[in-house]
């Protein structure tokens, strides 16, 4: 018998009801506050160590104008937003060598979860493959407000499991020195998430 | 138990050599007073941000107790959901393979690196790999793993042993860490101070390279979703996310008690593990994938080793909820002043008491112990979040001990003076008097003969001079 046949036979592979797992009931929260999700999404982030700037969306080429420095933009990120940045397209893709000598980048997200201050990449058009934001140390997010869902529930909702998905919540850190929150190891140490309507 | 079965327990999560009891291990680490403070000033630390994160959510105890029904609904219906995962991952390009043991593990683990012609391989934490001795056994194929999670990494080059389940390192302080890496780590600065921050970046600098050009990463996996085949790592550093995202094949290695039924479930699990394990709203990174994602070669090694035995145990089986949070640890007296270390397995504290001996399946002095490395305060279940009541499978396997033929005899020998008055009266009048022979400020320090084992641990009461019925005698 192969590894697997005896796995499943010493677990007497029965069929799950699907009405028993439907019958779980569900009494949590669909979301913990009411009001300004935006609000409490910058809020919550900065809490984090996220930089947070709020921004009208006319004003938004003009505060990543701000930016120093050589940026990597992926695929689908609206031109007019980084008219003023220099940027170098991921098209063809930028090497990872190449990344890592990048100051940065700048994305957009799927969708951000104000209750825990997170934004959560797809991948898709404007967010790059998964490395884009993870090499270089950098990360600019730019969060339309209407992305902001309140809570997890609403975020785990809207998402598409068909998708990779990367959660971010604040710079890199690590809590692994006495049981402390030290920010910037691996990933990005500088995460600034600009909220736009 | 026969040799059969200490082989089967050997097969499945090795025993650290020469491990001896847990009171004689835990004896040595209450004396060292360095790694008491360590401790002391970790667990004390993170348990009142702990308290705090979960305040912050009204609905605990509903999330709590929703966590808990998936998962036994899912162990119930383990093969079932396990076959619905295997189906969605193979569907999505992912690779899926089964071990029976932790020997099958690392062997399908070994043999999956060596086909690609590497013999260096990143990894990011995973306690399903410290269970099965995954770099031991690949060192011994002239594979050379690296650790890439900060504390497993000051674990590695301190040739130390895990000693938390989230934080391996949490018997070291930061002036120790410095030393460790002063000592072992290669290009480490000459002036590293002990400033946390400082030690986070000397770890980056070390490994960036590695990560740059690693072709082959090992994972563990948080949770798998059944129905969608995703696979669910949750982490701080970004380190699993170099290892899940630049390498050209990903292994990831999972007990097959972490899977969940449906997308919806993470709604639950990642509101409940961050705040319990670090105590924050969320971790920096959690990665989801489902198969093989943007052109990686995507390996699944469901690993069983003692998990569908531990099933079996109708009490038991709730060990198999534990999402590896480890906030029974950080609110354990016992492993806060005994350490990881004397419980001799990867699984310390409360949870690794019931985990290890169900999952060894096998009486190594350790395991036989290890139900009795507990004051059975209940803290630990307390804080669970998935409601494990650790105390009453503490019990349990005490009840399964195998207790040992002189503990038999006495126990027989009390039953025989038990029933018969005369017998206890007289039983009472000799304990009297041997209590004043022996009794010295009211404690027997040492009792005689196979009776040295009960004082080894503690203090004998010297019995009282006068029984109850002599008392009441008296008076009336």
């Amino acid at each position: 018998m192969n590894a697997r046949e005896e796995i499943l036979r010493r677990l007497g592979d029965t069929e799950a009801d699907p009405a028993a797992y439907a019958a779980i009931p569900r009494p949590y929260l669909r979301r913990h506050h009411d009001g300004d999700v935006v609000e409490l999404f910058a809020e919550r982030a900065a809490d984090y160590r996220a930089e947070v700037r709020r921004v009208a969306g006319a004003d938004l080429p003009g505060v990543l104008g701000e930016l120093r420095g050589r940026y990597v933009a992926p695929d689908g990120l609206p031109e007019a937003w980084t008219a003023g940045v220099d940027v170098v397209r991921d098209d063809p893709p930028v090497s990872i060598a190449d990344l890592d000598a990048l100051d940065g980048v700048i994305t957009g997200c799927a969708v951000a979860i104000a209750e825990t201050g997170t934004v959560v990449l797809d991948h898709g058009p404007g967010q790059g493959r998964r490395a884009l934001t993870l090499v270089p140390d950098h990360h600019v997010v730019v969060v339309e407000s209407a992305r902001i869902a309140a809570d997890v529930p609403e975020a785990v909702e809207r998402l598409s499991p068909d998708r990779p998905l990367t959660f971010i919540s604040g710079p890199s850190a690590t809590s692994d020195i006495e049981l402390s929150r030290v920010e910037g190891v691996h990933g990005p140490r500088r995460l600034t998430i600009v909220i736009t309507d | 138990m026969s040799t059969d079965q200490r082989a089967a327990g050997a097969a499945r999560m090795p025993t650290y050599v020469g491990m001896p009891a847990f009171p004689e291990a835990a004896r040595d680490a209450v004396r060292d007073t360095r790694l008491r403070r360590n401790l002391t000033h970790a667990t004390t630390t993170i348990r009142a941000k702990r308290a705090a994160a979960v305040s912050e959510l009204a609905d605990w105890a509903e999330l709590r107790e929703t966590a808990k029904r998936i998962k036994d609904h899912t162990i119930e219906h383990l093969g079932h959901y396990l076959r619905l995962l295997e189906e969605q991952v193979t569907a999505r390009g992912g690779i899926v393979h089964w071990a029976r043991d932790a020997a099958e593990a690392n062997r399908v683990v070994a043999d999956l690196i060596k086909a690609t012609g590497e013999t260096d391989v990143v990894k990011v934490k995973s306690m399903a790999t410290q269970e099965i001795g995954l770099n031991e056994a690949l060192a011994a194929e002239g594979i050379r793993a690296h650790e890439t999670d900060l504390a497993e990494l000051i674990v590695q080059l301190g040739h130390d042993r895990p000693s938390h389940i989230l934080v391996p390192a949490i018997h070291r302080g930061r002036a120790e860490i410095r030393d460790i890496f002063r000592r072992e780590m290669p290009g480490a600065p000459d002036d590293l101070t002990d400033e946390p921050a400082r030690l986070a970046e000397a770890a980056r600098e070390h490994l960036r390279e590695r990560f740059l050009k690693a072709k082959v990463a090992v994972s563990g996996v948080n949770f798998a979703v059944a129905e969608t085949g995703s696979l669910v790592v949750v982490e701080s550093e970004g380190n699993g996310r170099m290892c899940l995202t630049l390498p050209e094949t990903l292994i990831s290695v999972m007990g097959i008690e972490k899977v969940v039924p449906s997308w919806q479930d993470l709604e639950v699990f990642l509101q409940l593990l961050p705040r319990s394990s670090t105590a924050e709203r969320m971790n920096p990174y959690t990665s989801v994938w489902s198969g093989a994602t943007e052109g990686q070669t995507f390996h699944l090694v469901l690993v069983d080793n003692g998990r569908t035995a531990t099933r079996d145990d109708e009490v038991g089986r709730q060990a198999l909820r534990c999402i590896r949070c480890s906030a029974c640890l950080n609110v354990c007296p016992v492993y806060q002043r005994a350490g990881g270390h004397a419980y001799g397995s990867p699984y310390p504290g409360p949870i690794g008491a019931i985990l290890s001996p169900q999952l060894r399946g096998a009486g190594s002095p350790v395991d036989d112990s290890l139900p009795y490395a507990s004051t059975l305060c209940g803290a630990c279940y307390e804080v669970c979040p998935v409601a494990i009541d650790i105390p009453e499978v503490l019990v349990h396997l005490r009840s399964r001990a195998v207790h040992g033929r002189a503990e038999k005899a006495a126990m027989r020998f009390a039953a025989w003076t038990l029933r018969s008055p005369t017998r206890l009266a007289f039983g009472q009048r000799l304990a009297g008097t041997a209590g004043r022979m022996l009794g010295r400020r009211g404690g027997i320090r040492r009792l005689p003969g196979p009776l040295t084992r009960w004082t080894d641990t503690r203090d004998a009461p010297v019995p009282a001079t006068e029984t109850f019925r002599e008392w009441w005698e008296k008076r009336s």
